[in-house]
């Protein structure tokens, strides 16, 4: 395991999917990443876990040429990000397959036709293999029954699985997901956990899982990465992760509220400002 | 980007900057968008279709309007016979495309920009770009080509319902000869007037269906968002509409 500042990546170089090198990220003058180092490698569970605010889905959009860094270096499949034109992103992006926290489906669609969209848009196969395609996918998430239903009609999770599906379609190197766990109940969670996984075994594809859930992430991530105050704090296996002394590791991965991370805003002196009021009132 | 210090005029020349930009990007996707028919179809129907009843029943309270106030007019001129002429004019170079166009804005207008913008909001454009799709021409050409298909086609039941409401009460409540006045409304409108109506109800569905797409799709992903920009298309299509009527009722005149 290793701390920042100057964090070193546990992925060989060679073996590297994505290289994120000394980013600097800044919106509205605040600065949400300085000297960001993060490396996934080919055919892992690569995790990003850290505090509501710290930029976790932020970094997806670095990856994705959704948004590009002030300073330093984002390189996916060996190519800066950055410098890709509109053509050669929409190509890198046709090799990613992304799973929104919310799903993110085509509202006027019905399941089938979500799953079967970056197909017809990018594909002229015929629609017999169209639909072998869209229920196998279906079928691998278990809603193959469901390809009829429109999205206003399916659970939080069901929609999370028909993204699923829809993600995998064009066969991705690499699986992004942001957020897969948030608003799930305990099966449904159980549920995607195990097909993050069976995905990355079965297809071999290179997965990022964005998430702040950690009993969920250490079950299935290779490598994770602990976000916090614009910079990777720890890296590792989630284990080594557990065992660490770092006081930002030890309060992420134990839930505790004292720590680095505080859990009051910064505001006034309680006591003082409740006087004022008081005060005043007179 | 629009800065919070801009003066008004700063902030409408960099709108208009905008929505100019938007409409080159549109015009350029144009062509690959046919490629999909069904899309565009789909939404002349929803632009449309579900717009018909409003504009019928518009067109049909305008028209008895006309009628009556021509009547109440003309009458004291002993001139009723011109009922018919102040109707047909009426509708065909103003009425019709000008009410048309802000009935549009209300009903399919909002529509257009509440539905892209609850497809901003609900990351369903960002998923499109994620699938390397691109939104503009999957989602926001379509919209507008619909938008100006139905627009003339809504403003010509609304003209032709109007001049129906018009004869109803000029004609059978009133009492109006209808030989003269048909012969009289034949008389007065000529070619250029109805086509003075076309052009105006194809620019109007432009308009209107840019502003309504360029709200939505550049919408503040927020609930309040969303509603500022409906509120947004409803007020600048509107008035934009009441300015291109003017420059083109001036320009028609110049060239009769």
């Amino acid at each position: 395991m290793s701390s920042n500042p100057r964090h070193e990546s546990p992925a060989p170089a060679g073996d590297a999917v994505i290289e994120v090198s000394d980013v600097r990220y800044a919106i509205g003058g605040r600065v949400i990443f300085d000297g960001l180092d993060i490396t996934a490698r080919r055919g892992r569970i690569t995790a990003f876990m850290g505090p509501s605010g710290t930029g976790k889905t932020t970094l997806l959009r670095l990856i994705t040429g959704q948004a590009h860094a002030e300073r330093g270096s984002v390189k996916v499949f060996g190519r800066e990000v950055a410098q890709m034109s509109n053509t050669e992103l929409f190509d890198l992006r046709r090799r990613m397959g992304m799973l929104f926290q919310n799903g993110a489906l085509l509202t006027d669609l019905d399941v089938y036709e979500n799953v079967a969209f970056p197909l017809r848009a990018h594909t002229r196969l015929p629609e017999s293999l169209v639909r072998q395609l869209v229920l196998t996918k279906l079928h691998a998430v278990g809603l193959r029954g469901a390809a009829r239903l429109m999205p206003s009609e399916l659970s939080g999770g069901m929609a999370r699985r028909v993204a699923l599906a829809r993600a995998i379609v064009m066969d991705p190197e690499i699986l992004i997901y942001d957020e897969p766990f948030v608003g799930l109940d305990p099966i449904s969670m159980g549920v995607i956990c195990r097909l993050i996984k069976q995905m990355n075994e079965a297809l071999g594809i290179t997965s990022i899982v964005v998430s702040h859930d950690v009993q969920e992430l250490a079950s299935i991530a290779h490598d994770s990465f602990l976000l916090s105050g614009g910079r990777v704090v720890a890296s590792g296996t989630p284990e080594e992760l557990n065992r660490s002394d770092l006081p930002e590791v030890r309060q992420f991965m134990g839930g505790l509220a004292d720590g680095p991370v505080a859990f009051h805003y910064p505001a006034p002196d309680y006591s003082a400002e409740l006087l004022d009021e008081a005060a005043g009132a007179k | 980007m629009i800065a919070a210090t801009d003066s008004l005029p700063v902030m409408a020349l960099r709108r208009i900057g905008a929505l100019t930009l938007f409409l080159g990007q549109i015009l350029a996707r144009i062509g690959p968008s046919f490629t999909r028919p069904g899309l565009i179809v789909r939404q002349v129907y929803n632009a449309g279709a579900r717009s018909l009843v409003i504009i019928m029943l518009s067109g049909m309270f305008v028209g008895m309007v006309l009628g009556l106030l021509g009547f109440d007019v003309f009458q004291r001129f002993g001139s009723e016979d011109y009922v018919g002429v102040l109707a047909a004019l009426g509708n065909l170079k103003v009425l019709g495309p000008v009410l048309t166009a802000l009935l549009f804005a209300g009903r399919a207008g909002t529509s257009l920009t509440s539905e892209i913008g609850l497809m901003k909001s609900t990351e369903q454009l960002t998923a499109m770009q994620m699938m390397a799709v691109d939104p503009v021409r999957y989602v926001v050409v379509p919209r507008f080509l619909g938008g100006c298909i139905a627009m003339p086609l809504l403003s010509a039941t609304f003209t032709l319902i109007a001049l129906y409401g018009a004869q109803l009460i000029g004609v059978q409540q009133m009492g109006v000869d209808a030989g003269a006045y048909w012969s009289q409304t034949q008389n007065a409108v000529d070619l250029h007037d109805v086509w003075e109506g076309v052009v105006k109800s194809l620019v109007f569905g432009i308009a209107v269906s840019l502003v309504a797409v360029f709200e939505g799709y550049h919408a503040e992903p927020t609930p309040e968002g969303v509603g500022l920009a409906t509120t947004r298309t409803v007020v600048v299509s509107s008035v934009l509409v009441l300015l291109l009527n003017y420059l083109l009722t001036a320009a028609f005149l110049t060239t009769k």
